[in-house]
């Protein structure tokens, strides 16, 4: 019995050991790349340096719902920050990989304590973000994608559905078989109003194609994106869009022989000979601005939708297999954006069942498109009510 | 047939990764030894892959790197479990808390980067015509088809060899195993260590083949659900085949539901695999209700010779 007391004792003591070098390494890293874990142990130690004209930098930080690695959605945002970080000579703090759950309100009150202005770049962190701003008046709120404000509480995003519509055109061009897929995060206005977009793109050149929409209901998880794109391409599709933050899909699609884009980033790099193309972000020079106006004391709170004008919303480069005639059609669409003498959403309008949502003649309201919860004839798929 | 076939190679391709991991449990639970580490030798497989083959782009290093690791942390199970006689559960979930940590640490650098298309495929083309058999088995990979060969062997191994014998009689009991000239500590040290290797195989093929970027957490609880088949399957190689490929399909199959345009939301789709766990868990423990359980029966008891319990 004594030998077992004793192996327990050595057992637990080489437990404690184990666990006591594993949070040193997670400590040291802290210091190291400035970045908090996913604990959610925000890092603190953000300079609050004097620039040499008196004025106080404030402190900027960023929450992030995937890593900068993802290619896609978080990389975009990470560019934006460098780009701003670049601009003013200003650290900002990450934390990565937050959950949009009531975590995302701990790691943002942690932030609150000791920064000035915070980004939370995620639909999901919408209410979090609205409570902490609630209870630290003097701390600027940014948050990306939303529809709630506060004195101290801004949104932004911007008119991603034009550059879907750009890629619709490419689809409707590129496909074969007629069958186009979508791999779709969450049905929610901000994913429907641009596989609508994306859809009525395609219509403009192939009125024949279809368009079919897998919900994975998850912004970033390869495995769930890949399986819901392969379950596409199964079904015939060979012409892919992922409104996803990894390019999951676009590497299902090579595998295959097919074509796909991803979203938020240019995918190229991942499977040039597959690429089709998709809608970027350029989130640097607004992220500059903002910063910009709470050194100068100007913020004000807002509801900005950027757009392919202002530069917010890009289209990625057409990838190297794509002809140069539907590059060409491409170009002039945009160009044609870029005048305002296309809008995406003008009538006729039908939805899926065939009831008219938008007369000829007509143009959508900003509004309107925001709380977009129907598809349009020619996509098939089903939006839990 | 077409979508039963794209189903089946579905199911395949994403329960390979599990049958892996409970092949090597089943080896290591076998011998008596409980393990709950696999989610976390899944993951440092995986990252160790990753990082072996983008710096050296080459596969079979790569996949040798992630044995090599699990086997190392195979090693420390081992001495937790059979030298110091540790509590097997707690040593086990101190892997799994370690690898998930270390794998997140070890990867930042390379998240993101695509490892697409590293393992080749074993192209059957005669096969091509012959209707279901040459879509299910004409383009397979090397790891599936090692796989498909792993569970003859173990199979074989452990029903018709004295050496399976062995092995049964380490972890059904031990003090006679040892009466008859078997080295207990010896065969459990081993069968951990081959066992962590195969579970450490998993993870890597779960990066090289069925999601070809290393992401934080990205084996999301296969290695969990490794554990629970290691248990359906009645800790039996050839019932673990068809229990991995049974859970590879529920991965796929609510996307399919989408598809054939069912009004079930999609957020329901999505819990299929959970409740699916659920009943099986229920069916089983009904049906063998009057049955021994086939776990071997000195399970998580630690061996000491000449001492009583």
């Amino acid at each position: 019995m004594k030998h077992l007391v004793k192996a327990r004792t050595a057992g637990l003591a080489l437990l404690v050991l184990m666990i006591v070098i594993l949070s040193a390494c997670s400590s040291s890293n802290n210091n190291k790349t400035n970045e908090a874990a996913n604990n959610g142990n925000a890092q603190t130690s953000s300079d609050p340096a004097a620039t040499d004209s008196g004025k106080k930098l404030p402190r900027v930080a960023f929450v992030y719902i995937g890593p900068p690695g993802d290619g896609g959605w978080t990389f975009e945002h990470d560019n934006g920050r460098k780009y701003m970080e670049e601009k003013l000579g200003i650290k900002a703090d990450t934390v990565e990989n937050v959950p949009e759950s009531a975590d995302a309100e701990r790691v943002i009150t942690e932030l609150a304590q000791n920064h000035d202005i915070i980004f939370t770049t995620s639909f999901g962190y919408m209410d979090y973000t609205l409570n902490v701003a609630k209870k630290f008046p003097d701390v600027k709120f940014m948050h990306t994608a939303g529809y709630k404000t506060a004195d101290n509480m801004s949104t932004y995003f911007g008119k991603n559905y034009e550059a879907s519509y750009l890629s619709g055109i490419a689809a409707g061009k590129m496909t074969k078989s007629n069958v186009i897929g979508y791999v779709g995060a969450f049905p929610i206005p901000e994913v429907i109003y641009n596989i609508n977009a994306f859809a009525l793109g395609i219509q403009s050149v192939n009125p024949d194609a279809k368009l079919d929409v897998v919900w994975s209901n998850t912004w970033y998880d390869p495995t769930a994106e890949r399986q819901a794109a392969i379950s596409l391409l199964d079904k015939g599709a060979d012409v892919l869009l992922a409104y996803q933050d990894s390019p999951a899909t676009l590497q299902a699609a090579a595998e295959r022989g097919a074509l796909a884009g991803g979203n938020d980033s240019d995918m190229t790099r991942y499977a040039p000979e597959a690429y089709l193309t998709n809608p970027t972000w350029n989130w640097g020079p607004y992220y500059t601005k903002v910063v910009q106006s709470v050194i100068d004391g100007t913020w004000k709170s807002e509801q900005y939708s950027g757009d392919m004008v202002d530069g917010m919303v890009g289209l990625a480069p057409l990838g190297p297999s794509i002809p140069d005639d539907v590059k060409k059609l491409v170009e002039d669409a945009k160009a044609k954006i870029l005048s305002g003498e296309l809008d995406v959403f003008s009538g006729p309008i039908t939805d899926a069942s065939g009831a008219s949502k938008l007369e000829a003649g007509q143009t959508m309201s900003l509004e309107n498109i925001l709380e977009m919860n129907w598809f349009v004839k020619g996509v098939e798929g089903t939006i839990p009510q | 047939m077409d979508i039963f076939v794209q189903i089946v190679v579905a199911a395949i391709s994403s329960g390979t990764p599990l049958l892996f991991a409970t092949l090597g449990g089943i080896l290591i639970e076998r011998s008596g030894i409980i393990q709950l580490g696999a989610e976390g030798l899944m993951l440092m497989g995986a990252v160790i892959a990753c990082m072996t083959y983008l710096n050296t782009g080459n596969l079979a290093l790569a996949l040798m790197a992630a044995c090599a690791i699990s086997a190392v942390l195979g090693v420390v199970h081992a001495f937790m479990c059979v030298t110091l006689r540790a509590n097997q559960i707690v040593s086990g979930l101190a892997l799994t808390l370690f690898g998930t940590g270390l794998s997140a640490y070890l990867g930042k650098s390379i998240t993101g980067q695509p490892v697409a298309g590293a393992v080749p495929k074993v192209n059957l083309n005669f096969l091509e015509n012959v209707p279901v058999i040459g879509g299910i088995f004409a383009h397979l990979d090397i790891l599936t088809w090692f796989s498909f060969i792993l569970v003859i062997v173990l199979h074989l191994y452990i029903h018709r060899t004295s050496w399976g014998l062995h092995l049964r009689a380490i972890g059904d009991n031990p003090p006679t195993a040892d009466v008859m000239g078997i080295r207990v500590q010896t065969f459990r040290y081993g069968y951990i260590v081959i066992g962590s290797m195969l579970i450490g195989l998993a993870g890597a093929d779960l990066l090289m083949v069925y999601s070809p970027t290393w992401i934080e957490g990205m084996t999301a609880g296969r290695g969990w659900i490794a554990v629970a088949l290691i248990i359906f399957a009645r800790w039996n190689p050839i019932r673990a085949l068809f229990c991995a490929y049974f859970f590879g399909a529920l991965d796929t199959i609510g996307f399919r539901i989408q598809l054939i345009g069912s009004e079930i939301p999609s957020y329901f789709l999505k819990m299929i695999p959970y409740i699916v766990t659920i009943l099986v868990l229920m069916f089983l423990g009904w049906r063998n209700r009057n049955k021994p359980s086939g776990s071997p029966e000195s399970l998580g008891i630690p061996y000491i010779r000449e001492q009583r319990f």
